[in-house]
């Protein structure tokens, strides 16, 4: 079994690994009653003997002793990362797992990625090699942050880098949380684009999420809880935003959308943790759904996300569940992929479903959703024997779309309105090593990715010949 | 004499088990056959020092979740299991990509599993040869079972190697899929002695309309290969056998059916089959069977259901083929298994017809025909045809089609590179399995 090591950047990055880390426990509480560490748990979490100094390491298949997450937490404030070691979770973490600072990187993209950067450099890759030592097969990193601000975008692309460098052969599954348009941070587009050029050359996947889309669905689904449509009770404590049941008690305000991130991490990799019929292997996930090396952004979307009362889920709900998963109001970003060309798609399914449940679906779905002409069967799935808990099943999909195409252009756009007028340039130029060419490179990278997207959108549609075979002589 | 097989990667380990799990029941039901059932034991298992039954059979996998599942349910079945070191996995998969599991993982591993295989072949008392069970989709199963199959014909360069590939579902399993099947393809070609192929769409119709399964799971998908799979390398009788269950079951396959090294592909299909509670009520007649086996080979169905039954052998004028039409399936090479009762009294004329085969090779040698009187897995009658024809010539066709198309748009092949495979590699490779298209095309000229 593989493990993963959680890399949390910035205030964003560290609300939902803290939701993450809640989650995880439950879920593994949930399926393990034996209280014996188990593969499933060695994945995400160390089993140590407190009792010895220098925590000894318990193996696979003895008891629980104290469970430590395998995570480096980062920020450059201490607000969040303190409240986490005064919170029920502070047992899973110790101090040599923690980065913090106190000034905070006041939303100035250069400021984490350059003055931070350098002077943390030598902590955070001892911090990153610490976290891998303790892992007999390290398999991938997950890095979450947030574009907007200054740390998680700044800093956190650095840590990207750094991984790049250290862990060359280790997969980097990057989980950004992109600004709303009425982003209360001014200088968000700067961060994003300089970001994003980051993004595109260092990681092996990103999944994109928006701030917007998540408010949208956590609306919603409160809504629907509170009356609603008679006969679609909710149930009170649906697992997607709810932490009930988790360690901590009263909700915070992003709590919810925290949850959501967090609960699409989890099935990420539940099939790497889990048995099933079709696993599915992180590793699988970048070969299966990047075609081409810059164009390795996955649109998630999660199902059932407004889940209903009754477990028992008849075949009908079941393939609910498959059309929901291509539903505009199920992606975790504000995109349309089923009116955009899809590039490739993976459907990780967990729960009682079996391989002709997959099959039935995607015939069902196939003939609705165009797939770009060379790749007309562009369909990965996974089969996960062990559901999310309170829920029979449920389904993550994971899409190569152009769609993402317009969330890019309204980005560069927003960009270019503050560059044109040089608007709080000076503030990210007064940082050493930030030179002007770092915005027109950073903008011209996102162009470029902007125009690979419309290279594929225009042959959405043409008829693609066959490509002429080779021929053989007889 | 014994089977030496390889499972790898999650698929030829759960096919693997259902195999032998068919096979050990099979035997033992068999019980008043004696030695039927010595013979089936020799050549699949051998005994440890507590008498149980152990399967000559070598477990790689670059994961252990599936093979520690393959073990244990062997062990649950109270009749079998596996050797308790003879298994291999390593921690992380090869990824779905065959450069993975070809270029790093074979070469890294291969000391290790030559010395398993070693370990096995010496606890024959004859070797009959090898058989490789792998999917061609994923990474380690296509990628690491082409390395060892290359290893294994390199240390055992005499012995018979069989290759069991399961292809994957037309769509939905693995998007690298048709790069993969392509480069093991043309790499097992040139090593391996017959390469016997399993489509999952096809198994996964013979469980929905003939089995009545409603929700089908992989292991119904694979107990229907086991019981194919079973009712080919099950004894038999041959021709000139003299009533000795024949010794070497894959030298005799690989004989009868690849007469030529352009030509290793098989295929097969069973009748009957259908759901265990409905064969109590049903009653066969080798005449029906026989009439239903030989429709469903020259109209190329794998099931009994929707035979095409206008298709007719054509006639010395009309032989031309197109790619697309349903149209006649010509064979190289048909070997006929018959098991149950009366089986002598079966009339197999129907398959000895010239106008089933090439014109260069004479029905009498393109046809062969084994029998065993035991029946096999509860059915009182049934009969296998193993094909060398041009029944894979279409899904093959299909599978390069969509790999030349997705490679003329170098989509993905940044992944291969990484690993050591280079553009020049898939062209090869293209080419070589071209050549196979090419060859089997020319079949009915």
């Amino acid at each position: 079994m593989t493990q993963s090591v959680i890399v949390q950047v910035g205030q964003c990055g560290n609300q939902i690994g803290c939701r993450f880390w809640d989650l995880a426990l439950r879920e593994h509480a949930h399926v393990n009653k034996r209280g014996v560490y188990d593969e499933a748990l060695s994945s995400f979490f160390r089993n140590v003997d407190s009792r010895i100094s220098d925590g000894g390491a318990c193996g696979v298949g003895e008891r629980i002793q104290h469970l430590k997450a395998r995570a480096v937490l980062v920020d450059m404030e201490e607000g969040v990362v303190n409240e986490i070691l005064q919170g029920p979770l502070r047992e899973v973490f110790d101090s040599t797992q923690l980065l913090t600072d106190v000034s905070g990187s006041g939303n100035n993209w250069a400021v984490g990625h350059m003055t931070y950067g350098s002077a943390y450099r030598e902590q955070i890759v001892d911090k990153l090699r610490k976290a891998a030592e303790h892992c007999d097969c390290l398999q991938c990193f997950f890095l979450i942050h947030s574009m907007g601000g200054g740390t998680g975008s700044g800093l956190g692309t650095k840590v990207l880098k750094l991984l790049e460098e250290e862990f060359p052969d280790v997969c980097r599954i990057v989980t950004s949380v992109y600004p709303s348009a009425e982003d209360d941070v001014i200088t968000s587009p700067y961060n994003s684009v300089l970001a994003m050029k980051e993004l595109t050359e260092h990681a092996d996947c990103v999944i994109p999420v928006e701030n917007q889309s998540l408010v949208d669905i956590v609306n919603k689904i409160k809504y629907m809880s509170d009356g609603g449509k008679p006969g679609s009770v909710i149930k009170r404590d649906s697992a997607i935003i709810s932490g009930r049941g988790g360690l901590s008690g009263a909700e915070k305000p992003f709590d919810a959308m925290n949850n959501i991130v967090a609960n699409l991490l989890l099935n990420i990799t539940s099939s790497a943790r889990f048995e099933g019929s079709l696993n599915m292997d992180l590793n699988e996930i970048a070969m299966n759904l990047v075609p081409f090396p810059r164009l390795h952004y996955l649109v998630p979307s999660l199902t059932p996300l407004y889940t209903l009362a009754d477990v028992n889920v008849p075949s009908r709900r079941l393939d609910q569940m498959f059309s929901d998963a291509f539903s505009k109001n199920h992606q975790l970003i504000r995109a349309d992929p089923k009116h955009s060309l899809y590039l490739a798609c993976a459907l990780m399914v967990r729960g009682n479903v079996q391989v002709s449940d997959l099959r039935r679906n995607i015939e069902r779905l196939r003939p609705s959703l165009p797939f770009v002409s060379w790749n007309q069967e562009g369909w990965k799935t996974g089969l996960c024997s062990v559901p999310p808990v309170g829920h029979s099943h449920s389904l993550l999909a994971l899409a190569n779309n152009t769609c993402l195409k317009s969330t890019f252009v309204e980005l560069s756009e927003r960009f270019t309105k503050l560059y044109r007028k040089k608007a709080h340039l000076h503030h990210y130029l007064h940082v050493d090593g930030m030179e002007q060419s770092c915005f027109s490179e950073a903008v011209t990278s996102l162009s470029s990715l902007i125009e690979e997207y419309d290279h594929l959108d225009a042959t959405k549609g043409k008829i693609v010949l066959d490509a002429t075979r080779l021929s053989i002589a007889t | 004499m014994s089977v030496v097989t390889l499972q790898l990667g999650q698929c030829g380990n759960q096919v693997g088990q259902e195999l032998y799990d068919v096979i050990c029941s099979d035997a033992q039901d068999a019980q008043r056959r004696t030695t039927h059932t010595t013979v089936s034991c020799e050549r699949f298992f051998h005994q440890n020092k507590h008498g149980d039954l152990v399967a000559r059979a070598v477990l790689i996998d670059m994961e252990p979740k599936v093979i520690k599942q393959s073990m244990k349910k062997a062990a649950d079945s109270g009749r079998w299991r596996y050797g308790d070191d003879s298994h291999f996995s390593q921690k992380q998969g090869s990824g779905n990509n065959w450069a993975n599991g070809f270029c790093v993982h074979g070469p890294r591993h291969i000391e290790v599993v030559e010395e398993l295989v070693r370990r096995e072949v010496e606890r024959c008392d004859r070797l009959a040869g090898f058989m490789t069970m792998m999917s061609v989709a994923g990474g380690t199963g296509s990628g690491v079972g082409t390395y060892v199959t290359q290893s294994l014909r390199d240390a055992y360069s005499k012995s018979f190697i069989l290759n069991h590939l399961t292809w994957p579902y037309g769509t939905g399993e693995v998007i690298v899929q048709n790069y993969n099947s392509v480069l093991t393809l043309a790499h097992l070609y040139q090593l391996s002695d017959a390469i016997l192929v399993h489509e999952n769409d096809t198994v996964h119709r013979i469980c929905s309309q003939l089995l009545n399964i409603k929700h089908i799971s992989f292991s119904d998908v694979n107990r229907v290969i086991a019981h194919q799979l079973g009712s080919v390398l099950q004894p038999a009788l041959t021709a000139d056998s003299h009533g000795v269950y024949s010794r070497n079951p894959l030298g005799e396959l690989v004989s009868s059916l690849a007469c030529h090294p352009e030509y290793k592909l098989l295929s097969v299909c069973t009748i009957p089959q259908m759901p265990s509670s409905s064969i109590a009520y049903s009653t066969f007649s080798w005449p029906g069977l026989l009439k239903h086996l030989r429709q469903m080979l020259i109209s190329n169905s794998k099931m009994e259901d929707g035979i095409d039954w206008q298709m007719r052998p054509p006639s010395a004028s009309e032989r031309t083929r197109s790619l697309t039409g349903a149209s006649f399936n010509t064979s190289l090479a048909n070997l006929l298994i018959l098991r149950g009762k009366d089986v002598y009294s079966a009339e197999a004329g129907g398959f000895e017809d010239p106008a089933l085969y090439t014109s260069w090779l004479s029905p009498e040698t393109a046809f062969t025909r084994w029998n065993s009187p035991v029946p096999f897995n509860k059915y009182e009658k049934s009969a296998t045809l193993v094909s060398n024809s041009q029944a894979l010539l279409k899904p093959l066709d299909n599978m390069v089609r969509k790999a030349w198309n997705m490679f003329a748009s170098r989509a993905y092949i940044h992944q291969y590179i990484r690993f050591g495979i280079s553009e020049e590699d898939f062209l090869d490779s293209f080419t070589s399995v071209e050549q196979v298209i090419s060859s089997y095309t020319q079949l009915c000229n």
